[in-house]
């Protein structure tokens, strides 16, 4: 069992990721644990995964497309997203078309290079658990969420920008 | 000029202590270099040759007389007791401590500055004409357009790792002095058939290693809509433009890799789902922006008032200032000055915190408070009454302003060079005032007229030598100086990347070939012809004999 944040609390976590090997290779998993497997696993034998006893999620690379996922979101318990390196950016965009365009509801996760000085943006985009990276403090993390307090954007979590507000409340 | 709220306040402390939150973390071992470079870097923290560079935004070029004697504070408290304005309308500070860049911070926040996403993978300052409000030629002020843009790229939680730098500029004027043509996306105000006011959309274009002039993805964008636009236009790059080969990342060649078309179409689609969405700008919306960029209270005026019709008659020196250094207004009975930071002797663009001082008294004294930063690396006061004008030419002699040769050939556009940037292959501040020594006899100068001088020291283009009438790349070939030039290039409404001549040259030989291409353009010229459209008349071969020529 591993601690993440989920919903801005450190929780315990069962989920297992499976990530292919050095040669493209994929560790087998046993049929009673929580797994989340890449998009190209999942698309290619939908039917076995859901018939394990445990769940399977999916989890996103950077440069895969959101829409092939579109018709499972609403029976996927978690969807996470890989961040292979902090400043590949990618991620975030497809955070905002999966609750945005295709409205995924169930839990977003965030894998990889993921520390507090991006817990702000991933939030704002809607991720709401991360799985931080082995070696970066866990509890710290959590300032992250609360970096900046208001933001100028439209954005997920806040889809009514700044300057929109400021003009009714004048 | 768009004064700070409650909000905007909050966010930049925020900022200041995120980013001393970070400095501690990577001084304490926290962080690693790769981890902190970018973070830095978002924060417009460089580590150059002699020490950290530090650049600070100076949004659309907008500058409070306060913010400057602000920026003279840190010139003197932090550094060198100078600073240097950068092409993008930004200013650097050279000798920062890094463990104290934090104080640097929190002391500009007073003043409602920043250095938020002056440099790294995000989007950059935006930039202006410099003459934004008081030129006579303006369809739209794009002032209020471009503090909405400020806004929304700053922090923007979707676009902070984009593949690479990403700059934008706004003209609302009829000539385009933002040279928006070479930008990843440049916004230039037009009117429709229906007399409405919109943007045109030009994206792809770019200087660097490729240097690119940018093309048309949408003809005509209602104003509400430019918010929407942009996200798509980010959200399309960000996903995918290049990540693998940081020379091939830029928007540019992604644009060219699907197509202008293919990736209008592409941004067209993602656009559907944005649009009207809540980023949609209403009138009011707007108008709220628009609210700080009204007319300061102008007096009535004459123009040409008799004291100036006098002065100018009796001082050849004042007339020749007054042609070169000051602009038309849209306001009668004012002009707008330039104050030229191209003295020959001084790196282009560097200002010194007495400098500063000074500029920020006669903003006070002469106008409305307000300077503005120009691309070119001049700093403008733009509301000065006519009748004022010979004062502050004495005024701007005695701080070292007033070189009359804004627009000529002395005028160089200059990145730092090796001199102070680790990234240059070759020096560029000795080989500008080199030329500018070659070409110190004023008569001379003037008579040459208007030439666009632009100098680079390496491929990444900041000193935008593609669009230089002439224009100066610094080389590296193995271990040594050279000096390519090109010829032909314009900024403008029409934008064209110059073209290399022939081989490059030694630093000494440089100013031999400035002249040698002059002489040229002296021959050939027709009457009241401008050096480019000479270039563009007779080519480059006839310059290229005389300049490559064993015997002259």
């Amino acid at each position: 069992m591993r601690s993440i944040i989920k919903d801005g609390q450190i929780t315990q976590d069962s989920w297992q990721v499976l990530r292919a090997d050095v040669e493209g290779q994929y560790p087998t998993v046993a049929a009673d644990v929580d797994v989340i497997v890449p998009l190209a696993l999942w698309l290619a034998d939908k039917p076995t995964w859901q018939a394990r006893a445990g769940q399977t999620a999916v989890w996103l690379a950077p440069d895969d497309d959101p829409q092939l996922l579109a018709t499972d979101l609403d029976r996927l318990p978690l969807v996470a997203v890989d961040f292979p390196a902090f400043t590949d950016g990618r991620g975030y965009s497809l955070g905002r078309l999966l609750r945005e365009r295709y409205s995924y509801a169930g839990e977003l996760r965030a894998l990889g290079d993921v520390w507090v000085d991006l817990l702000h943006y991933l939030w704002q985009v809607g991720f709401n658990a991360f799985e931080i990276k082995d070696g970066k403090d866990l509890d710290g993390a959590l300032s992250g969420y609360d970096t900046f307090t208001e933001r100028y954007q439209s954005t997920h979590r806040e889809p009514v920008p700044l300057f929109r507000r400021r003009v009714t409340s004048l | 000029m768009y004064r700070y709220d409650e909000v905007d306040h909050r966010i930049v402390r925020e900022r200041v202590e995120q980013f001393r939150n970070q400095t501690q973390r990577f001084l304490s071992g926290e962080l690693t270099e790769d981890e902190f470079r970018p973070l830095r870097l978002m924060n417009g923290l460089y580590v150059q040759r002699h020490a950290p560079m530090l650049r600070v935004a100076i949004p659309y070029g907008h500058l409070a007389s306060r913010q400057l004697r602000k920026l003279a504070h840190i010139a003197r408290t932090y550094d060198k007791n100078y600073a240097h304005f950068t092409t993008r309308q930004n200013i650097q500070f050279n000798w920062p401590e890094l463990a104290r860049v934090p104080d640097i911070l929190a002391e500009l926040a007073e003043v409602e500055m920043h250095a938020i996403q002056t440099s790294g993978n995000c989007v950059r300052n935006t930039t202006t004409d410099a003459f934004a409000g008081v030129a006579q030629d303006e369809l739209l002020d794009p002032r209020a357009y471009c503090e909405i843009i400020r806004q929304w790229s700053t922090l923007h939680p979707e676009f902070a790792f984009l593949p690479r730098k990403f700059k934008i500029a706004v003209s609302g004027s009829v000539e385009d002095r933002a040279a928006t043509q070479v930008h990843d996306i440049g916004l230039h105000v037009v009117r429709n058939e229906a007399g409405e006011v919109g943007f045109k959309v030009i994206v792809g274009g770019g200087l660097g290693r490729t240097p690119i002039v940018g093309e048309v993805v949408k003809e005509f964008l209602p104003t509400r809509h430019l918010l929407t636009y942009l996200d798509a236009v980010l959200r399309v790059y960000n996903r995918f433009g290049r990540r693998d080969n940081k020379y091939k990342a830029r928007i540019k060649i992604l644009v060219k890799a699907m197509t202008v078309a293919g990736f209008a179409a592409k941004v067209e689609d993602e656009w559907q789902h944005l649009k009207d969405g809540p980023s949609t700008l209403r009138d009011v919306d707007v108008a709220h922006y628009a609210s700080y960029f009204t007319d300061p209270a102008y007096d009535v005026l004459p123009s040409n008032p008799p004291e100036l019709l006098e002065k100018q008659a009796a001082e050849p020196a004042f007339a020749r200032w007054l042609e070169r250094n000051t602009r038309p207004h849209k306001q009668a009975g004012y002009r707008s000055v330039v104050l030229s930071l191209k003295k020959t002797g001084v790196p282009p663009g560097d200002i010194t915190a007495d400098q500063m001082d000074a500029a920020a008294d006669w903003a006070d004294r002469f106008g409305y408070g307000e300077l503005r930063v120009a691309h070119e690396q001049n700093l403008i006061l733009p509301d000065v009454r006519e009748r004022d004008l010979y004062e502050v030419w004495q005024l701007a002699k005695s701080q070292g302003f007033a070189t009359p040769n804004i627009g000529l050939l002395t005028d160089i556009i200059c990145c730092p060079g090796g001199d102070f940037c680790s990234l240059a292959n070759a020096r560029s501040i000795p080989v500008a005032e080199a030329i500018q020594t070659r070409f110190d006899d004023l008569d001379y100068l003037f008579d040459l007229g208007e030439i666009d001088c632009n100098f680079s020291g390496c491929m990444n283009a900041c000193g935008h030598h593609h669009i230089g009438n002439i224009g100066i790349l610094g080389v590296d070939k193995n271990g040594e100086e050279w000096y390519q030039i090109t010829l032909g290039g314009s900024q403008g409404s029409h934008t064209t990347i110059g073209k290399v001549i022939g081989p490059s040259f030694a630093q000494a030989d440089v100013p031999l070939a400035f002249e040698k291409i002059m002489t040229v353009y002296l021959e050939q010229r027709t009457e009241g012809e401008r050096f480019i459209e000479t270039v563009r008349r007779i080519g480059l071969d006839p310059f290229k004999e005389r300049v490559y020529a064993k015997h002259h």
